[in-house]
């Protein structure tokens, strides 16, 4: 499942043509390498840590005009550029760079449009430096790579708060009729690629907002809804419909969809089914999966209660477990929430976190404690059923396992008992059971997770593509994104040759 | 968004409600829920499916006020529309031919029984209803379910609150005059629900819960709604909520139902004083 793919011969050449434009060498001569390596690299300002962690406010505030031009200018502009390969959706990074070093903001924000119809998004959530910033030239000759995400969100920003966002001319509209099954980061991709296309296309969403994990799972203080928003919009211009509260596989199956005139069919729907650690206690009051905790606050707005009606337990002394960007988001929620200690428990070592290096950093600013080498094996409740305290086992790191991390080993004694009023479990999900249990003859993997042929995530009943994480059982924003966008084609090509046939 | 079509108080406290919802319509069968919300602001909550009209194209439920949301529920009026209405979810009951089966309805549960009674019904099996109420003014529906019911049995608590008023005591008196019952089926509260379970438990009848934990999404996403069920975690929403009422860990369900006691009450106080603005300042 690895995302570094070889480009494809067009893609190189498009990348090629746009490197040998006048402008661009001329950019290129107007500032000698050599001086462009000496430019620090721009730093994202954020707000104080002491004020931050307590609201929902956005934690980064985005680069002004004149610094990212400058951040802009440090690009080396590759004649080979290896982050276009780091990009799990292929953005013509050199390009967008380089129109933002121009200072042709707009042009930029449609330059990365057209590979990618959610930059605001992707510039707040990808993890950059594994992926584009991981392989950034730059990198290898200054030491620092391009701070590619943060320009990526300033361009989308500057697109938005400009209100000049671009709608591209539609095809004559095809007549296919598509159904998209999930408002999530894979489905929204889709649905926009394929509107772009000329299709008719209806998302199908069970819950009463459009977004998916984005809007439930990723709070305000890293994504705020706006954003969302004006994405969703967005889609809503390109003649997309949204039909929110409609639960493919109870209100109507996927089968039923296809009776009803539909075509083609992507499974966005998300690893919506929360892991549990299977140990004593996990079903007292206190105890929420990450989900539970974020949705109560995100999407039912528990932080603002009673004035929603949705509340949430309001802890002292948090225990999130787990080391990924959720376990993240989570533990950041409860100190917002006013939690005098809040804590990540995590089995492995810092080196072996998951999490995105930005998040972490950021927790350990707002004065979250980080427990490593450390697992629950037991919740303690009181008498009315709420938890009291967790009884912990430290651990040790041994051979490494098959993701290639080294496995943790229980340290016989070594067990504590630490006072908890709230803990969230956060390691992880499995696919969401419903739609591969009404869709006959949908062929799933031993994790229940839906099988697709990754070159056009396809599964195996004809007409019918998945991606994101019902197929990928936990990942990322982007690598949904790039399955989107996959899948999309596929869609494209498969609704054309039906016309011919 | 999704209209209303009527909403009626049925006995004090306890409403019914009507919704055009074509698409729940056509897919509801007995045992299912839905969740709605009753505002923007609402809580997302679940309410059993207690009658529906394809054709029509509506779906009902009956629910009790208990906190804001059913609150503000209780005081919409036909016309008004519902942010959230979503389903049918949950799996169906497991409707089949039993022999006897004993369909046992309390509170909202006597709405809820309603669906459950008639498809037995329809599948073959002598129905005997049992309803209780606190008293006779509590009781509603009584002819509907007397419709698809072989016989009506009350616990009414009219004149003296008596053990032999209460259902598990009329479950063992028919078991006394010598009826033979194969299935016995509960809605209602905890308490109806895990007394019921625990009259049925000696005597080995397969007894049938609808358990109604607290619920988010109700897709299986969250995980608020886990029970214990035989010493594994279900989740109420999308493995019931229909589950056997002899391996229920009641205790947890009774402590877990009541965890937002305090903001519950908390909140509607907060709300009613909205109702009041001019008497608020004090």
């Amino acid at each position: 499942m690895s995302e570094k793919e070889e480009l494809t011969p067009e893609l190189k050449a498009r990348l090629k043509e746009e490197y040998q434009k006048p402008w661009r060498q001329e950019l290129r001569r107007a500032v000698p390498a050599k001086e462009r390596t000496k430019i620090p690299r721009q730093k994202m300002p954020e707000r104080p840590p002491e004020v931050r962690n307590r609201d929902f406010c956005e934690v980064n505030l985005g680069l002004e005009k004149e610094v990212a031009q400058l951040e802009a200018r440090r690009c080396l502009d590759c004649a080979n550029p290896a982050c276009v390969q780091g990009c799990p959706v292929s953005i013509d990074i050199p390009s967008f760079v380089k129109l933002i070093e121009a200072g042709e903001f707009i042009l930029a924000a449609r330059k990365i449009k057209e590979t990618n119809s959610l930059p605001a998004i992707c510039g707040r959530v990808c993890p950059q430096e594994t992926q584009c910033e991981a392989v950034c030239n730059l990198k290898k000759v200054a030491g620092v790579p391009v701070a590619i995400g943060n320009l990526e969100r300033f361009v989308a920003d500057y697109e938005r708060r400009n209100g000049e966002i671009f709608v591209p001319s539609l095809p004559p509209a095809t007549g296919k009729k598509v159904a998209v099954i999930g408002a999530g980061p894979a489905g929204l991709t889709v649905a926009g690629e394929l509107a772009k296309k000329g299709h008719q296309v209806t998302i199908f969403e069970a819950l009463h907002v459009a977004g998916g994990v984005l809007v439930y799972g990723i709070p305000e203080f890293r994504l705020p809804k706006s954003i969302l928003q004006a994405e969703v919009d967005y889609l809503k211009r390109l003649g997309v419909e949204i039909k929110l509260n409609f639960v493919v596989g109870k209100t109507a199956t996927l089968d039923d969809l296809r009776a009803e005139g539909y075509e083609a069919f992507f499974i966005g729907t998300g690893a919506g089914l929360p892991n549990f650690m299977k140990i004593p206690g996990e079903n007292l009051i206190g105890v929420y999966s990450a989900n539970e905790y974020l949705t109560r606050v995100n999407l039912m707005r528990a932080y603002d209660f009673p004035r929603y009606d949705t509340p949430v337990i309001i802890g002292r002394q948090v225990a999130v477990i787990g080391g990924g960007n959720v376990a993240m988001d989570s533990v950041r929620t409860a100190k917002r929430l006013g939690a005098k200690r809040a804590m990540i428990i995590y089995r492995r070592s810092r080196h072996e976190m998951p999490a995105r290096e930005e998040e972490v950093k950021h927790a350990e600013e707002e004065g979250i404690e980080f427990h490593f080498l450390t697992v629950p094996i037991r919740y303690i409740g009181d008498e009315y059923g709420r938890v009291r305290a967790m009884e912990c086992q430290r651990m040790e790191l041994g051979e490494p396992d098959s993701s290639g991390r080294r496995r943790p080993i229980p340290v016989p004694g070594s067990e504590f008992i630490t006072e908890v009023d709230l803990a969230v479990v956060a390691i992880g999900q499995s696919p969401n059971p419903l739609i591969p249990q009404t869709t006959a003859g949908l062929k799933v993997g031993k994790w229940g997770n839906v099988e697709v042929d990754w070159s056009t995530m396809a599964t195996n009943v004809e007409g019918v593509y998945a991606g994101g994480d019902i197929v990928r059982g936990g990942a990322t924003v982007i690598l949904a994104m790039g399955d989107g966008r996959r899948a999309a084609a596929s869609i494209d090509d498969f609704l054309r040759n039906k016309k011919q046939s | 968004m999704a209209k209303i079509i009527q909403r009626q108080k049925l006995v004090p406290n306890i409403h019914l409600i009507e919704v055009e919802a074509p698409e729940v319509a056509r897919k509801a069968r007995p045992g299912q829920f839905v969740i709605l919300m009753p505002d923007e602001r609402g809580e997302r909550i679940p309410l059993t499916l207690a009658d529906w009209d394809a054709e029509k194209g509506t779906a009902t439920s009956v629910f009790m006020v208990v906190g804001t949301s059913t609150e503000k529920l209780s005081r919409l009026k036909a016309g008004d529309e519902l942010p959230v209405y979503v389903g049918p979810l949950g799996r169906p009951a497991e409707i089949g031919y039993f022999g006897t089966v004993l369909c046992a309805g309390g509170c909202f549960g006597i709405g809820a029984i309603f669906p459950l009674a008639r498809a037995y019904k329809q599948a073959g099996n002598r129905v005997l209803t049992l309803l209780d109420a606190r008293a006779r003014y509590l009781l509603y529906w009584e002819d509907k379910l007397r419709k698809v019911s072989d016989e009506v049995h009350l616990a009414l608590r009219d004149d003296q609150i008596l053990p032999q008023e209460y259902i598990p005591y009329r479950l063992k008196e028919l078991m006394a005059r010598g009826e033979k019952i194969d299935r016995v089926h509960v809605v209602g509260c905890t308490y109806l629900m895990s007394s019921c379970s625990e009259a049925t438990r000696p005597l080995g009848i397969k007894t049938i819960v609808s358990l109604n934990p607290i619920m988010l999404d109700g897709t299986g996403m969250c995980g608020a709604c886990r029970v214990s069920v035989g010493g594994g975690t279900k989740f109420a929403c999308v493995d019931g909520p229909d589950f056997d009422g002899h391996l229920v860990d009641w205790n947890e369900l009774y402590a877990r139902r009541k965890a937002y006691l305090e903001e519950e009450t908390r909140s509607l106080c907060e709300w009613e004083k909205t109702l009041f603005p001019g008497e608020n300042k004090l």
